[in-house]
C-alpha cells in the first residue's frame, strides 16, 4: 500500500516537475557580456516573463506585434527602444550535427561577447535568444519562425546543412526576415533574405580544381561523395570544368550518408589510374574512407585527395596519421599568419581552452555577426530594408582577409587556400588565391559552366 | 465500449458524447487562446497524433508492435508533397528543386498526381494497399511480436533510404520544402493556416471515433482476442490474420493521411520526418498516453510533443535530458501510459478504504484485461 503511495506520489512529482520545467523557461536568454549584466539581465527576465504567459501558459492572446510580423505589409515587431537588440542563434545542438554545429555556435557567442563589450551596435548591447535546431530540417524551420514572430529578433544567425538552410528559406522570406549562414555549399541560390558568409563553389570547388591543374598536372581525376545535394551538385560542376580543361574523371563514386565501408570504392579507386581524388564525402565516412585508403597503401604522394568538407576539427576524428599529408580546399585555417587571426584565434582559446581549434565554418559565422553590425550601422537601422539596402559594400578585416559583401547575391568576396594537413593536425595553406574571389553563385562568368544554372534563377 | 478502460472508459456509456462536446470546444477554443505560430504547432502535433490513433489500434487493441509507422506517413506526405510542387509549378510545369538537382523534366510516375482528385484518392488507396498485401503476406505466415517490429522497421529504413539516394524526383536529403498553394489556397496566408488547423483536428476527431466504432464491434472484440490469445482463437475457427490485416490497414491509412496533412502545415516533408527515429518517436506518445485507451495516445502525443518544443524552448541544449527523463519515469511507474493514472489513483482509493485484493495501480485498469495482456504487446519497444 504504501508502496503504491510512492509510485503515485513520485509519477505525479516527475510530470509536474517536467511541464513546470517545459512551462516557466520561457526562452533561454543569454547574456553574453559582463559589462552590462545588470541592465541586460533585468530586461531578459522581464522579457522571458512576459513570454512564458503568452507561449507556453496558453492563456493570454498575443496579438499586435506578433500578429504584425506575419503580415506581408514588410513591420516587424522588433523593438529598438531599449538600450538592448535581441538577435536569434539557431543551431543544432543535439542530433547528429550537434558536434559540428556547436563549434558554429561557440563562435557566434565569441562574436557577441566581443562586439557587446565593444559597445554593441548602434549603442545597442545584443540579447541573443538560442533555440536548437535538433539536427532536423523541421524543427529549424520552426524555430526560426519562433525566433522571428514570438522573440522578434533582429537577425537570426546559424543552420548548416543545405537541408536545415532551404527549409528555414521559406520562413524568412515570408516573414521578411534575415538569415546569416556560415557554412561552404553548393551555390545556385540567393535570397534578399539570407547572407551567405560561407564559401560558394567557385570560391572553394574553383580553387580546388585549379590547383590540381595547374599545380599537380593532375589529367585523371576520381570523384567520391556521400551521397545528397552538396556532393552531387559541385561533382556536377568539376565535371563540367574538367571536360572544358582536359581532365578525364575515370570514376564517380556516392555513398550514402552515414556509409561506412569503403572497402569497394577503395579497390576500385586503387584499380584505376587516377592521379587524383576529389572527396566530398561527409562527417563520419571520411573516417571509414581515409582508414581504408590507408590500409589499401594509398598515400598523399602517388594519390593525393582533396576534401572540402573536413577542417581541423574532422583532423583528430580521422586520426592525423591517416590524413596527414592530404590537401583541403577551404578559406580559412588557423594557420593563417595574419594578425586579425591571430587575434581571433587567441581569444577563442582563451574563452573555451587551448585545446580547441579554429576551422572554416567556425570563422564564417564569427564573421557574420560582425558583418551584421557593419551592416546596421552603416543604415543606421536594423530593419531588415534598411540592411539589405547597406549590404552591398560592406567590408570587414576577417580572420581569413579582407571580406565584401556583394549586394547583388548577398554572398561575400572570399579568398580561397589550398591547405596541407600537417603532422600537428592542422592545416597549412600552400596556395592562395590573387586576393578576394568575387562570389558567382550560378556561375554565370564562366563559359564551361552555362547550362548547369539553367532553370534555377 | 465493452471494455471501458482509461480515460473514455471513466466516463458511462453515454459519456462519449460529452467526450466529443469538449473535443469539439477544445478544438474552437485553441484558436482563441493561442498565436498563429503555436496554432500551426497543434497542427502538427494533430497530424502526428494521427499516426498515433493508428498505432493505439494496432498495437494497443491489436497487439501489432508498428515501429515503421514512418513509412505510411512518408508515402501519405510524399505524395501531398508532389501534387503540391506540382500546382505550384502550374500546368506542364517542372517543380523548382527538379530544375537545381536534376535534368528539368517531370519523371512519368510524378504526372498523375497533377490531379487533385488522383492525389487524394492514392493517399488513402495506395498505403491501404501496400499494408493489405504486407499485413496479408505477414500475418497468415504468422509473423508477430518483435519479428514484426523488426519487419516494419527494417522496410521504414529502406523506405527513407530510398527516398534519400533519389535526389532528382524525391529532392534527397533536402527533401521537398518552399510550397505555396494547397489544392488553390495560398499557404502564406493565416486564414488558411487557420483553416488546416481545422481540417486535421476534425480528421483526428473522425479517426478517434472510427477506432471507437470499430472497437465497439464484433472486430473489435476479436481483434482484443487476437491480441490476448491468439492460438484460442484460432481454436474457435476464426482467422486471426484479418482482423490484424484491417487493423494494420487502418492504422496505415490514419498514419498516410497524417503525413499529407503535415506537409501543407509544417511547409516541408523530408527523410529526416519519415525514418527510424521518427517511427520509433511516433510511439512515444502512445506508450506515455496509454496504449490500450481510446484518447491515451492522441493525449499522450500532443503532451510529447507539446513539452519537447517548451522544454527545447527553454534549455535549448538540455532539453532531450528531460526527455529522456520523462520516457524513463514513465514506463518505469506507469506501464500503462499516463492514462491509466485514474484507473490507478482509483484501485489506489479502494486499496485504502480496505478491500483487500484489488487491483494494483496500473496493472489492470476496472473491467481490463489481466496480465497477460499487458504483458504480450510489451515484449517489444516497451519493457
Amino acid at each position: 500500500m504504501k508502496k503504491n503511495t510512492r509510485v503515485i506520489a513520485m509519477v505525479g512529482a516527475g510530470l509536474t516537475a517536467v511541464s513546470l520545467l517545459a512551462g516557466c523557461g520561457g526562452s533561454k536568454v543569454d547574456d553574453t557580456t559582463s559589462a552590462s549584466a545588470t541592465s541586460a539581465t533585468t530586461d531578459a527576465a522581464t522579457e522571458t516573463e512576459t513570454e512564458t504567459e503568452a507561449a507556453a501558459g496558453g492563456e493570454t492572446t498575443v496579438e499586435g506585434p506578433t500578429e504584425a510580423a506575419t503580415t506581408s505589409d514588410g513591420t516587424t515587431c522588433v523593438d529598438t527602444s531599449g538600450d538592448t537588440i535581441k538577435i536569434g542563434f539557431v543551431n543544432s545542438l543535439s542530433g547528429t550535427m550537434a558536434i559540428s554545429e556547436q563549434t558554429v555556435n561557440d563562435s557566434l557567442h565569441l562574436a557577441a561577447e566581443e562586439i557587446n563589450a565593444a559597445g554593441g551596435v548602434l549603442g545597442k548591447q545584443l540579447e541573443i535568444v538560442e533555440e536548437d535546431g535538433a539536427s532536423d530540417p523541421v524543427i529549424f524551420a520552426e524555430k526560426a519562425a519562433k525566433l522571428i514572430d514570438s522573440d522578434c529578433v533582429a537577425a537570426v544567425f546559424g543552420g548548416w546543412t543545405s537541408a536545415s538552410r532551404k527549409a528555414m528559406l521559406p520562413v524568412f522570406e515570408e516573414k521578411n526576415s534575415l538569415l546569416f549562414y556560415p557554412v561552404q555549399y553548393e551555390g545556385l541560390e540567393s535570397s534578399a533574405n539570407i547572407f551567405y558568409t560561407g564559401a560558394t563553389t567557385n570560391q572553394q570547388i574553383l580553387p580546388g580544381m585549379e590547383y590540381l591543374k595547374n599545380e599537380l598536372g593532375v589529367t585523371k581525376l576520381y570523384l567520391i561523395g556521400s551521397d545528397y545535394v552538396f556532393p552531387q551538385t559541385a561533382n556536377k560542376e568539376i565535371k563540367a570544368y574538367s571536360e572544358a580543361n582536359g581532365i578525364e574523371i575515370v570514376g564517380e563514386e556516392y555513398a550514402p550518408l552515414g556509409h561506412t565501408d569503403f572497402s569497394t570504392i577503395v579497390s576500385k579507386l586503387k584499380a584505376s589510374d587516377a592521379q587524383a581524388v576529389f572527396n566530398t564525402l561527409n562527417g563520419d565516412s571520411n573516417v571509414a574512407f581515409f582508414k581504408e585508403y590507408k590500409n589499401a597503401g594509398l598515400t598523399a604522394e602517388d594519390m593525393p585527395v582533396i576534401s572540402v568538407s573536413i577542417a581541423e576539427e574532422e583532423v583528430g576524428g580521422i586520426g592525423i596519421d591517416n590524413i596527414v599529408g592530404q590537401l583541403t580546399a577551404w578559406n580559412y585555417y588557423q594557420t593563417i599568419d595574419t594578425p586579425d587571426n591571430q587575434t581571433f584565434v587567441a581569444a577563442f582559446k582563451a574563452k573555451y581552452g587551448e585545446d580547441r581549434v579554429t576551422s572554416d565554418p567556425m570563422e564564417a559565422a564569427y564573421v557574420s555577426l560582425y558583418l551584421w553590425k557593419l551592416m546596421a550601422e552603416k543604415a543606421g537601422s536594423f530593419a531588415v530594408a534598411d540592411i539589405q539596402a547597406a549590404a552591398d559594400g560592406v567590408t570587414f578585416a576577417a580572420p581569413e582577409g579582407s571580406v565584401t559583401v556583394v549586394g547583388s547575391n548577398h554572398h561575400i568576396t572570399k579568398t580561397a587556400y589550398i591547405g596541407k594537413v600537417r603532422e600537428d593536425g592542422l592545416i597549412e595553406a600552400v596556395w592562395t588565391s590573387d586576393g578576394p574571389i568575387d562570389p558567382d553563385p550560378y556561375l554565370e562568368g564562366y563559359d564551361w559552366a552555362a547550362g548547369l544554372a539553367e532553370g534555377v534563377q | 465500449m465493452n471494455r471501458p478502460q482509461g480515460l473514455m472508459g471513466q466516463l458511462k456509456r453515454s459519456g462519449w458524447l460529452v467526450g466529443l462536446a469538449v473535443a469539439v470546444v477544445a478544438v474552437f477554443l485553441a484558436p482563441q487562446l493561442l498565436d498563429a505560430f503555436r496554432l500551426g504547432l497543434v497542427a502538427k502535433y494533430l497530424c502526428i497524433a494521427m499516426v498515433a490513433v493508428g498505432i493505439g489500434l494496432a498495437w494497443g487493441q491489436g497487439g501489432m508492435l508498428v515501429l515503421g509507422q514512418g513509412l505510411y506517413f512518408g508515402l501519405g506526405g510524399y505524395m501531398m508533397a508532389m501534387h503540391m510542387k506540382l500546382d505550384d509549378a502550374g500546368p506542364g510545369g517542372v517543380p523548382d528543386f527538379m530544375n537545381l538537382y536534376g535534368n528539368n523534366v517531370v519523371p512519368g510516375w510524378w504526372e498523375p498526381f497533377r490531379s487533385a482528385g488522383f492525389t487524394l484518392v492514392a493517399i488513402v488507396l495506395l498505403p491501404a494497399l501496400f499494408a493489405g498485401l504486407l499485413g496479408y503476406a505477414v500475418f497468415t505466415r504468422r509473423v508477430r511480436g518483435a519479428y514484426f517490429a523488426i519487419l516494419s522497421q527494417a522496410l521504414v529504413a529502406a523506405f527513407a533510404t530510398w527516398v534519400e539516394s533519389q535526389q532528382k524526383t524525391t529532392g534527397g536529403f533536402n527533401g521537398m520544402t518552399n510550397f505555396k498553394g494547397w489544392f488553390g489556397f495560398a499557404l502564406n496566408d493565416p486564414v488558411n493556416k487557420r483553416m488546416l488547423y481545422y481540417i486535421a483536428a476534425f480528421v483526428l476527431i473522425a479517426m478517434v471515433l472510427i477506432v471507437r466504432w470499430l472497437m465497439r464491434s464484433r472486430f473489435g472484440e476479436l481483434l482484443l482476442a487476437v491480441r490476448d490469445q491468439e492460438n484460442r482463437v484460432r481454436f474457435l475457427g476464426y482467422d486471426p490474420a484479418w482482423s490484424k490485416v484491417i487493423a494494420y490497414v487502418v492504422a496505415a491509412v490514419f498514419a498516410a493521411i497524417g503525413g499529407a496533412l503535415f506537409v501543407p502545415i509544417v511547409g516541408m516533408i523530408n527523410p529526416k520526418n519519415v525514418g527510424v527515429t521518427p517511427s520509433i518517436l511516433f510511439l512515444a506518445g502512445v506508450v506515455l498516453g496509454g496504449r490500450t485507451t481510446l484518447l491515451g495516445p492522441v493525449l499522450g502525443t500532443i503532451a510529447v510533443r507539446w513539452a519537447e518544443t517548451g522544454l527545447s524552448e527553454a534549455y535549448p541544449s538540455l532539453w532531450q535530458y528531460f526527455q529522456g527523463a520523462l520516457f524513463v519515469l514513465v514506463i518505469a511507474f506507469l506501464a500503462q501510459g499516463a492514462a491509466s493514472i485514474g484507473p490507478g489513483a482509483k484501485a489506489l482509493w479502494r486499496r485504502l478504504r480496505g478491500s483487500p485484493g484489488a487491483a494494483p495501480p496500473g496493472a489492470t485498469p476496472p473491467g481490463g484485461v489481466p496480465k497477460a495482456a499487458e504483458t504480450a504487446p510489451a515484449e517489444g519497444a516497451a519493457s
